[in-house]
């Protein structure tokens, strides 16, 4: 049994009129015989059937409107016997594919603006929410008093690029490829490049700072609080006086050679409150005398806390020296900042037993230690740099 | 397709035969895709030849293997009688990756590089100075080729007609152009939109060669196309021919015919160019029924097989979707 | 003006796209000019002049003023195996050949399935500057580089003009050159490193980190001339020309403008749906969470180009109005 149903004569034509009948049943039909007129938009069209046969039954009255593909009547085949047709006009549809179902949609990721009703632009806005920076706390620069993104990176450095690394954690890197953190990203690069590039050799001397520390004691006893010397500075010192002994340790590795450096500008690795740390330079560290010294390490200290040094002090240091202060451990293993060829370490002065004239005795020690290039210099002179240094905070009036 | 370049058609049984199968190959493809069409196994625009089916037949015998085609979005008779399998066709038709198109182009858009088929051209008139170019390269690298060019008469009021009929007479190109002059552009009637309605007397200001054949007459049409073959190849420069015909079916599928009489039809489909070589090869004693009934078998498992084939066909995936807008290999 | 480059020998632009032309007719057999007043004339802007003598009149080939018919005639050509440039005078025309270049050209190998590449070369002279007013005056390059299918070029400088032709001739899918009318007389030093060229990368043709100038074409050199000025003012511009115009270049401008994270485009276009308003769109979708200020355009006024030097010169970006754009960017 065939079922004749209303075509579809084109992809704007979604339902026709049956006008008239030209067969009925009884009729035989063959391919291409007219068995309707319909009704279109287009005006009335007659309808050609494809299904030899007879025609069995009309299921549409003249006059009807229907979809294409519902069924208009059915058409018994030579020798079969009817059987009533489903009317539906589904039956005839294929199933093809369509491009939502092999093609995901494509997706536009737009993060809502972190601010509202202050004017910034996308870059600073996008800076300041992985910066944890207040923007209405911004002056702005750009065009209309706008704040842009010079204005948002001043702002962070102002306050110690102090949320970078926390933020950074918390945001990750997303967005379109701008620097999420500049400052972990800058770490990561150096240190990365160090220990891809530098061959280290490690020291370690236990210093017993004993005298030192009793000689700061004494000479702080009697001055206000922004007077008064700190360990570091005579470490800073004892290391710079010893470096006019072994330059090797004092400047940088480039283009496969090593450049000593005349000037000695000893980098100071600070620790900032939110994370991530910088080593900017006390320049020309050994011909300082003391009290100078301390005036500008605790400047520098409090400089970088608040966000405000020079790019030169990042650059030009020669050596540094990393000090886990009063609150560290007891000995760090460092890794030298490239293209430097030496760094020191100190860990935090505790009083501990040490044999003195071969009886046990508490004495305030520090555990010193030395990365250096061994392309540039080897273990030997390394030892003699770090006896050197010891030797120097025995004597700490002659610093 | 004949292999020789003789310029006079011979009637022999096996060649009557050829070009009533052929005729009548294309006459049952169309009608199985206006079935499939109302089905909507085949969906866009759908042009059918029938009615002029003797036209496509009849000028491709005179064609040599390298020989080029430029056709029309009513070329599924071309296609079909300058030798593009079924099957592919078929496959076109239907959108199926095993089209000759990869089903990129649908049944307006028919293109086959081993028969230099090109296309399947469904802006009227924008196939002409195609055919033009494609005999220019000929003409420069010195092959002998000549180009076909098919387009209807509703060509000839564009201005890419009269800038190719110039260009191809003025250079002495070899092209053969084909008016497959069938009185409507669409709805519009020669009549009622050419101030000239001999259409091959505008070729004829052209300086070019022109005559008017009877298109519905493939032994005609086949002794028109040999002779005009022979000449171009022989270095005449370009010859037009209009073959006057007319299609039995609407324009397209979704055309009630407003502008056209039934009596007109019927007149016309009395002339239908199977019939007519079917009568004459009977009394001539060239068919017999028994070869009528072979050929009809013939054609019918080829169709079949043809639909069968494009149905089983899978769609181009969606990943291909942009891979052939350009060229993907590095220029050399 | 000057477009000089360190080094190299000093040539026209008119000197080093007829030298282009010159080398590849002489390497390779299948090239051949064809176009209005190519020959005998010697070029509408005297970019052919004594090709004719040296080439003789079948590769140097005059047309009719037929830009429908010879443009398709090209892409057939093409399609037939020779590696045709096609002159067509000015942008303006080429609205007679749109037909041709978007629903042939740009259309057949993807509707052929992947069958057919289309190796053309179509040169149209563009811009406005001398005063040909209403008709004779458009900057149209951006309706072709909407176009899928084809690659769409505009060389600014000598050397592009001189080496992107031979570029443009081995890729297989048309390539349209546009060549800006007031660069023809522009003197420059052709880069000796130059040869050969890539034609799908912009070119930073002048560094800087406050604010990226994008532009193309007759424009670069108006664009320099603003950057310079901009650094007497302290503000260091940027300055990308585009070379391609299809597909365009997004890696080079996105990666400059999120370093510099302005941006001002500059396009002889008419604003509305111009090439500037499609960059600014990628810009914005690419580099959005890295702008300092919304993305300024300089473009022509929405006026059909008028006569008079004074109007002509007011409804066409000039360096004042791009300075003034890269500062209020800048917010400077």
């Amino acid at each position: 049994m065939g079922i004749f149903r209303m075509p579809s004569l084109g992809a704007d034509m979604e339902a026709g009129t049956l006008v008239e009948w030209l067969k009925q049943p009884g009729d035989r039909v063959k391919r291409g015989d007219l068995i309707a007129v319909v009704e279109t938009q287009k005006g009335a069209i007659e309808i050609e059937v494809f299904e030899p046969g007879t025609v069995a039954e009309l299921l549409l009255p003249v006059g009807a409107t229907v979809p294409v593909g519902t069924a208009m009547a059915s058409i018994r085949e030579d020798g079969a016997v009817a059987v009533a047709p489903a009317p539906d006009a589904a039956a005839m549809k294929e199933e093809r594919p369509t491009a939502a179902a092999t093609m995901p949609a494509p997706q536009l990721q737009v993060p809502p603006p972190p601010s509202q009703g202050i004017k910034a632009s996308p870059a600073a806005r996008k800076f300041a929410e992985e910066h944890d920076i207040n923007l209405a706390s911004v002056p702005g620069s750009g065009p209309d008093g706008a704040i842009v993104f010079v204005d948002v990176e001043a702002a962070w450095q102002r306050q110690g690029g102090a949320a970078a690394t926390t933020a950074a954690a918390r945001t990750g890197a997303k967005g379109d490829g701008a620097p999420v953190d500049g400052m972990r990203a800058a770490i990561a690069a150096a240190m990365a490049r160090s220990k891809r590039e530098i061959p280290h050799y490690y020291l370690g001397q236990t210093v017993d700072v004993t005298i030192a520390a009793d000689w700061l004691a004494q000479r702080n006893a009697d001055r206000k609080p922004e007077e008064r010397a700190v360990f570091g500075a005579l470490l800073l010192k004892a290391i710079g006086l010893s470096l006019k002994k072994y330059p090797e340790f004092n400047g940088s590795f480039a283009d496969g050679r090593f450049a000593a450096s005349a000037a000695i500008h000893l980098g100071m690795a600070i620790a900032l409150r939110g994370g991530g740390l910088i080593a900017p330079a006390i320049h020309d560290a050994a011909d300082l005398p003391l009290d100078q010294l301390m005036i500008r390490l605790r400047d520098l200290t409090n400089r970088v806390r608040a966000g405000r040094f020079r790019s030169s002090e990042l650059a030009d240091a020669t050596i540094t020296l990393t000090s886990l202060g009063e609150r560290g451990v007891d000995w760090v293993q460092p890794i030298i900042y490239p293209p430097q060829v030496a760094i020191v370490g100190a860990g935090t002065p505790t009083v501990r037993p040490w044999i003195v004239d071969g009886v046990p005795v508490a004495r305030q020690l520090c555990d010193l230690t030395l990365a250096a290039d061994h392309r540039v210099s080897d273990g030997h002179r390394g030892a003699l740099f770090l006896r050197a240094i010891e030797a120097l905070l025995q004597n700490p009036e002659a610093l | 397709m004949s292999e020789t370049s003789d310029p006079k058609v011979h009637l022999t049984r096996s060649h009557v035969r050829a070009l009533y199968q052929e005729m009548l190959r294309i006459r049952r493809f169309e009608e199985k895709c206006a079935e499939l069409y109302t089905q909507e196994k085949i969906r866009g625009f759908l042009h059918l030849y029938i009615g002029e089916e003797a036209i496509a037949v009849g000028v491709m015998q005179a064609l040599q293997p390298l020989d080029a085609v430029v056709a029309t979005y009513r070329e599924h008779g071309h296609a079909l009688a300058r030798g593009i399998e079924m099957g592919r066709v078929m496959a076109e038709m239907l959108g199926r990756q095993d089209g000759c198109s990869r089903g990129h182009g649908g049944s307006m858009h028919i293109f086959d590089a081993a028969t230099r088929f090109y296309g399947g051209n469904a802006i009227v008139g924008g196939g002409l100075p195609l055919a033009v170019g494609l005999a220019l390269a000929d003409r420069m690298q010195g092959r002998p080729q000549v180009t076909v060019c098919f387009f209807g008469e509703g060509a000839v009021a564009e201005g890419e007609f009269h800038e190719s009929m110039n260009l191809a007479a003025l250079w002495q190109l070899p092209v053969l152009f084909v008016c497959e002059n069938n009185l409507y552009a669409m709805g519009t009637a020669l009549a009622i939109s050419e101030s000239e309605t001999d259409i091959h007397r505008k070729a004829e200001s052209y300086r070019m060669p022109a005559a008017a054949v009877d298109g519905m007459d493939v032994v005609a049409v086949e002794t028109a196309a040999r002779r005009a073959v022979e000449a171009i190849r022989g270095g005449a420069g370009p010859v037009f021919l209009e073959c006057r015909t007319y299609r039995f079916r609407a324009h397209s599928m979704f055309d009630a015919q407003l502008y056209r009489s039934k009596d007109e039809i019927e007149a016309w489909k009395a002339k239908c160019p199977i019939e007519h070589l079917r009568a004459w090869a009977l009394q001539a004693g060239s068919l017999h029924a028994e070869d009528l009934t072979a050929v009809e078998a013939d054609v019918l498992a080829e169709l079949d097989a043809a639909v069968a084939f494009a149905e089983a066909s899978p769609w181009e995936p969606v990943e291909r979707l942009l891979a052939d807008v350009m060229t993907p290999e590095a220029p050399s | 003006m000057s477009g000089t480059s360190a080094g190299g020998a000093e040539i026209t632009y008119r000197d080093a796209v007829r030298e282009a032309l010159r080398e590849v007719l002489q390497q390779d057999p299948r090239t051949f000019l064809m176009g209005e007043d190519v020959g005998r004339y010697g070029g509408c802007y005297a970019v052919s002049k004594g090709l004719l003598d040296e080439f003789g009149p079948e590769r140097i080939r005059d047309t009719p003023l037929s830009e429908a018919g010879f443009v398709g005639a090209g892409i057939g050509a093409a399609l037939g195996g020779m590696r045709p440039i096609v002159e067509v005078m000015t942008v303006n025309f080429s609205m007679l050949c749109l037909d041709q270049i978007l629903n042939t050209a740009a259309t057949i190998r993807h509707m052929s399935g992947g069958q057919f590449s289309v190796p053309l070369v179509i040169r149209m002279a563009t811009g406005a500057g001398r005063q040909l007013a209403a008709q004779h005056s458009h900057s149209l390059e951006n309706w072709y580089a909407h176009i899928p299918g084809i690659r769409v070029v505009a060389p600014a400088t000598v050397t592009d003009a001189r080496f992107m032709l031979r570029t443009a001739l081995l890729d297989p899918d048309p390539v349209l050159i546009f060549e800006h009318v007031m660069l023809y007389n522009m003197t420059g030093s052709l880069d000796p490193a130059a040869d050969p060229v890539d034609i799908d990368r912009a070119a930073v043709r002048r560094p800087g980190r406050d604010v990226t100038l994008i532009t193309y074409g007759g424009s670069l050199w108006k664009t320099l001339v603003a950057a310079t000025e901009l650094a007497g003012q302290g503000i260091e511009a940027e300055v990308i020309d585009l070379r391609s115009l299809r597909p365009l270049d997004d890696a080079t401008i996105t990666a400059s403008v999120r370093r510099t994270r302005r941006a001002v485009i500059v396009d002889e276009g008419w604003r509305s749906g111009s090439l500037a308003a499609e960059i600014s769109a990628r810009i914005v979708e690419q580099c959005f969470w890295s702008l300092d200020a919304p993305v300024g355009r300089v473009c022509s006024a929405e006026v059909p180009i008028p006569y008079p030097k004074h109007l002509e010169d007011a409804a066409l970006p000039q360096t004042p109005a791009i300075v003034a754009a890269a500062r209020s960017v800048v917010g400077r």
